[in-house]
C-alpha cells in the first residue's frame, strides 16, 4: 500500500490559489500514472481572513480503497512533504482551525521534506523552526513570497517552481515527466515548463538533523470539558490591565491567554520613538489593542499581540515614526522600547538598517505604488 | 431557455471537483432554468461554482442573487410554478430563515431541488457539519437524502429533478451534503456527456397545474378545517407514491450511467452476516468502512448501513437490514434535545421502524461529530465495543452516548 500526502501551508486569501494550483496540479500529475487522490482545504481555516495561516492537502494513493484508508483522518497526523510557501511561518503558525501554535514542521514525517519559498538561507530558517527528535530534509527555493489577492493571480512561476522541487524531493510520489505534462495541460506555457524543470534540477536538500532549530517551547492551551465551561455561551471579560510592565505608571492591558495569533504577521511596526508625538493614534486605532503605553507616554507594540496589519503605520501622521518591516528580518517577540531604553544608539543603527533594507524589499501587504507588480515580477527573474 | 453548451459537456470527462461543484455540474447539465442564491458557508461554494459555469458561457439559467435566504426560496416556489426547473440551496440557520417559503414550497407541490450545505445552528456560529439543519423539514413533505461522495452528489442531484418532478410526486427534493467533508473536498469524479442526460431526465412539464395564461388558475387560496386535512392527504399520498418513483427513476440511472448502489435507500456495508450493524448517514460512511474492514480482519462480525433517503423513510429495507443482526449502533450527527431516551433524530427514528418486527435487535445511540468535529475510527471502535457489551450483558446499560465530547 502506498499512500503519499502534502500539505501546503499558506496565507489566507493572499496565497490561496497559488495553494490550490499546487494540490490539484499534485493529482492531476499522479493521475497521469494512473494513481488517484484527492485535494481539499482545511474548512476550519475558512473563510480566510488576509493573512491567516490556512492549509491545502494532497492525497495520492494507489488505489480507491487506501485513499478511503488514508481520508479516515480529516487532517493527517503525517505527511510525506510540508510545503510553506511564506517563511515567515517557519516560526509556526496559528489558524482558525485551533488554539495553539503549531510548529511548521509538526506534521513533516521523519525523513519526510519541507519545502520553503524564502530568500534566507538554510541555516537562518532553521533557526526560526522548532526543534523536532526526528530528522528531515528541507529544501530551499530562493524566492520572495508569492502574494496576490482575492481574485488576482500572481503568475510568477512560483506554482510550477514548486511543483519541479517537488518532483525532485519525493519522486516516489511523482515524477517530473508527469509534473511537466499537467503543468502544459494546465497552463499550456512552456515557459512555465522551463521553470519546473529548471527548479527540478537546482533542487536541493539539506538534512535538519535531531535537535536542530530553536528550543522554544509550542504554545499550547488546555481545553476545557463541557461540564468547566459556563453554561450559556458566555466568554467572561478580560481584566482590566495595569501599569507597564507591573509598575505603577503607563498602561497595559491584559490580554487573552489563549488567542495570541501573531503568527498571521507577515510584517511587523518598527518604532521610532525619537519622532513619536504621543498623538496616540496608533494606540487607539490598533484592532488588536497591541500598544502597551509606557512611562513616558511612548507607545510600544506588543509583538505578542500584534498581528501585523500594518493600521498603525497607515495613521501615524509622522513620516518616518513607524514603518512595516518583513517578519522574516525578527527571531524574536521582545519589547523595542525596552532595547531603545537599555542602548538609544544601538537601537537607532538597527532601526535604520531594518527600515533601509525594507524600502529595498517586497512589501507582502499589497501594491504600495504604481508599477511594483512590474517590478516585482521582475525580480523574480533574479532568484 | 437555451443553454449553450460546450464542449465539456458533449463527451463524459473525468473531473477534479468537490461535492458543491459536482452540484453545480448537474444543474448544468439537468439544464436548470431559475437558480437563486445567497451566501453562507458551506452552501455558498455551490453558488461560486454555478455563477463560474454562467460567467464562462458554458451553462445559461437565470442567476438571482436575492437579499436573503426567504426570497431566495420564495423565488424558487414560483419559477417552479411556472414551469421552470429550478435549484437553490442554503445553510443552517440561513435555512432556517428561509423557512416559511420552504413549507409553502412542500404544500404547493413544488418540485424545487435543494443542496443543504449541512452546518451546525448558531449559536455561537460554527460552521462544522451537523444535521438539525436539513432534518428540520423531515416533517414537512420534502424528501430528503443524505450525499456521501462528489460523484454521489453529481448522481444525485440529476436523480433528484426526475423524481421530485415527476407528475405523480411533484415534492421538493433536499440533497443534504456534509459542510467540509463533501462541499470542500475535490475528489475524482465521472461526469456524463449531456446526451446521456437528456436521455434519462425529461423536461419538466407541470401540466394542468401550471401557471400559465393560456391555464387560468387560482394557486393557494385561503382554505381552513373543511378543506385542509384532505390536501395534507394529497401530501402524504405524494410522499408514498414518491417510493416506487425513486426505485424506478434510480434502476433506470444505473442502466443509462452504468453505476448506482443496489438500493437507491440504503447503503450495506458487509452487513450479510454482521451481529453489530452501525448505522449513520452522509460522509460518515468513509471512516465507518475503514474501521469495519479492520474490525472484519480481527474476526469480529461488524458492518455498517448507510441511511441515504431519511424521507421517504425506507421503513421495509431497514427492517429487513436490521432485524437480522444482534444489535444496532446509531450514530447522529445531530442532536434532539428532551427525545425518547434523550437520543438524536436518527436513532429514534430508526427503533420505532424496528419495534413491531419478530426479531428485534438491541438499539443504542450515539450523539457524535457534532459541529465538524471528525467521527475517527477510534471513535466507531468505542461505540462498537460498547455495543457488543450489550450483546454480552443481554441488557442496554444506557440508551444514549455522547461519544467524543470533553468531559
Amino acid at each position: 500500500m502506498s499512500v503519499v500526502a502534502v500539505e501546503v501551508v499558506y496565507r489566507g486569501i493572499f496565497q490561496r490559489t497559488l495553494a490550490r494550483n499546487i494540490v490539484r496540479s499534485i493529482v492531476f500529475a499522479a493521475r497521469k500514472e494512473g494513481k488517484i487522490g484527492t485535494a481539499f482545504g482545511r474548512y476550519g481555516d475558512s473563510p480566510e481572513r488576509n493573512g491567516i495561516p490556512a492549509k491545502q492537502f494532497a492525497i495520492v494513493a494507489d488505489g480507491a480503497e487506501e485513499l478511503e484508508e488514508s481520508m479516515a483522518v480529516y487532517e493527517a497526523a503525517q505527511v510525506d512533504v510540508t510545503i510553506n510557501v511564506d517563511d515567515a511561518m517557519c516560526k509556526g503558525v496559528e489558524s482558525w482551525a485551533w488554539y495553539g501554535l503549531q510548529p511548521i514542521n509538526e506534521l513533516t514525517k521523519p525523513g519526510g521534506t519541507l519545502i520553503v519559498t524564502s530568500r534566507q538561507d538554510n541555516d537562518s530558517l532553521i533557526q526560526d523552526m522548532h526543534q523536532r527528535d526526528t530528522a528531515y530534509d528541507l529544501a530551499v527555493i530562493p524566492s520572495i513570497p508569492s502574494f496576490s489577492g482575492l481574485w488576482v493571480y500572481k503568475d510568477d512561476h512560483t506554482d510550477v517552481r514548486i511543483l519541479g522541487t517537488l518532483a525532485k524531493v519525493a519522486s516516489h510520489l511523482v515524477s517530473i515527466e508527469s509534473m511537466l505534462e499537467v503543468i502544459k495541460e494546465q497552463w499550456g506555457s512552456e515557459e512555465k515548463q522551463a521553470s519546473a524543470k529548471k527548479a527540478y534540477d537546482r533542487a536541493t536538500v539539506r538534512p535538519v538533523e535531531p535537535g536542530e532549530g530553536k528550543s522554544e517551547e509550542r504554545m499550547t492551551f488546555t481545553l476545557p470539558g463541557w461540564k468547566d465551561m459556563e453554561e450559556g455561551v458566555v466568554i467572561r471579560g478580560i481584566e482590566e490591565g495595569g501599569g507597564f510592565r507591573g509598575g505603577d505608571s503607563g498602561y497595559q492591558p491584559v490580554r487573552s491567554a489563549v488567542f495570541k495569533k501573531f503568527s498571521t504577521r507577515s510584517m511587523r511596526p518598527v518604532i521610532n520613538f525619537e519622532t513619536c508625538t504621543k498623538c496616540t493614534l496608533c494606540w487607539l486605532q490598533c484592532p488588536d489593542t497591541c500598544f502597551d503605553v509606557t512611562p513616558d507616554g511612548l507607545y510600544d507594540a506588543n509583538m505578542e499581540s500584534c498581528c501585523g496589519c500594518g493600521v498603525c503605520e497607515a495613521v501615524c501622521p509622522v513620516t518616518d515614526c513607524v514603518t512595516m518591516v518583513s517578519e522574516s528580518h525578527f527571531n524574536d517577540n521582545n519589547s523595542q522600547w525596552e532595547a531603545w531604553q537599555k542602548d538609544k544608539d544601538g537601537y537607532k543603527k538597527w532601526m535604520t538598517v531594518l527600515v533601509e533594507t525594507q524600502k529595498k524589499e517586497t512589501r507582502t501587504h499589497g501594491f504600495h505604488h504604481k508599477g511594483q507588480y512590474a517590478e516585482e515580477i521582475a525580480a523574480m527573474g533574479d532568484v | 431557455m437555451t443553454t449553450t453548451v460546450e464542449p465539456m459537456f458533449r463527451e463524459a470527462t473525468e473531473e477534479l471537483i468537490s461535492g458543491s461543484e459536482a452540484i453545480a455540474m448537474a444543474c448544468a447539465l439537468a439544464d436548470v432554468d431559475v437558480i437563486t442564491a445567497f451566501p453562507i458557508r458551506p452552501y455558498d461554494t455551490v453558488m461560486q461554482f454555478v455563477s463560474r459555469l454562467k460567467a464562462d458561457g458554458i451553462f445559461d439559467c437565470d442567476f438571482i442573487v436575492a437579499e436573503s435566504e426567504h426570497t431566495q426560496f420564495e423565488i424558487v416556489k414560483h419559477a417552479s410554478s411556472v414551469g421552470a426547473r429550478t435549484f437553490s440551496g442554503s445553510s443552517g440557520v440561513g435555512w432556517f430563515y428561509a423557512f416559511e417559503a420552504i413549507t409553502v414550497t412542500a404544500g404547493l407541490r413544488m418540485p424545487v431541488v435543494a443542496m443543504v450545505g449541512n452546518r451546525a445552528l448558531d449559536d455561537p456560529g460554527a460552521f462544522g457539519v451537523e444535521h438539525n439543519d436539513a432534518l428540520a423539514v423531515r416533517d414537512l413533505g420534502w424528501m430528503l437524502y443524505w450525499v456521501a461522495t462528489a460523484q454521489e452528489a453529481l448522481d444525485m442531484a440529476l436523480i433528484a429533478w426526475r423524481i421530485a418532478e415527476d407528475p405523480k410526486v411533484l415534492l421538493p427534493f433536499a440533497l443534504s451534503c456534509d459542510g467540509s467533508f463533501l462541499t470542500h473536498s475535490q475528489a475524482i469524479v465521472q461526469v456524463p456527456a449531456i446526451e446521456q442526460v437528456n436521455r434519462f431526465l425529461p423536461p419538466y412539464d407541470r401540466g394542468k397545474l401550471q401557471l400559465h395564461p393560456d391555464n387560468p388558475i387560482t394557486i393557494a387560496p385561503q382554505v381552513n378545517e373543511d378543506w385542509l386535512m384532505e390536501i395534507r392527504r394529497q401530501s402524504d399520498e405524494a410522499m408514498r407514491r414518491s417510493v416506487g418513483v425513486i426505485k424506478k427513476a434510480y434502476e433506470e440511472f444505473k442502466q443509462e450511467f452504468g453505476r448506482g448502489d443496489p438500493s437507491p435507500f440504503i447503503d450495506e456495508f458487509m452487513t450479510e452476516d454482521a451481529e453489530i450493524i452501525v448505522v449513520g448517514m452522509g460522509t460518515l460512511a468513509l471512516p465507518a468502512r475503514v474501521a469495519i474492514r479492520r474490525l472484519r480482519e480481527e474476526g469480529k462480525k461488524v458492518g455498517f448501513l448507510r441511511v441515504k433517503f431519511f424521507r421517504p423513510f425506507p421503513t421495509d429495507e431497514i427492517r429487513e437490514a436490521l432485524s437480522k443482526c444482534k444489535a444496532v449502533c446509531v450514530i447522529d450527527r445531530d442532536y434532539s434535545y428532551g427525545s425518547p431516551s434523550f437520543g438524536g433524530v436518527l436513532f429514534n427514528e430508526l427503533r420505532a421502524a424496528m419495534y413491531n418486527q419478530q426479531n428485534r435487535p438491541w438499539m443504542l445511540n450515539f450523539i457524535a461529530g457534532l459541529g465538524g468535529r471528525e467521527i475517527r475510527v477510534r471513535e466507531i471502535n468505542e461505540i462498537v465495543d460498547i455495543t457488543q457489551k450489550a450483546i454480552d450483558d443481554d441488557k442496554v446499560e444506557q440508551e444514549t452516548t455522547w461519544i467524543g465530547v470533553r468531559e
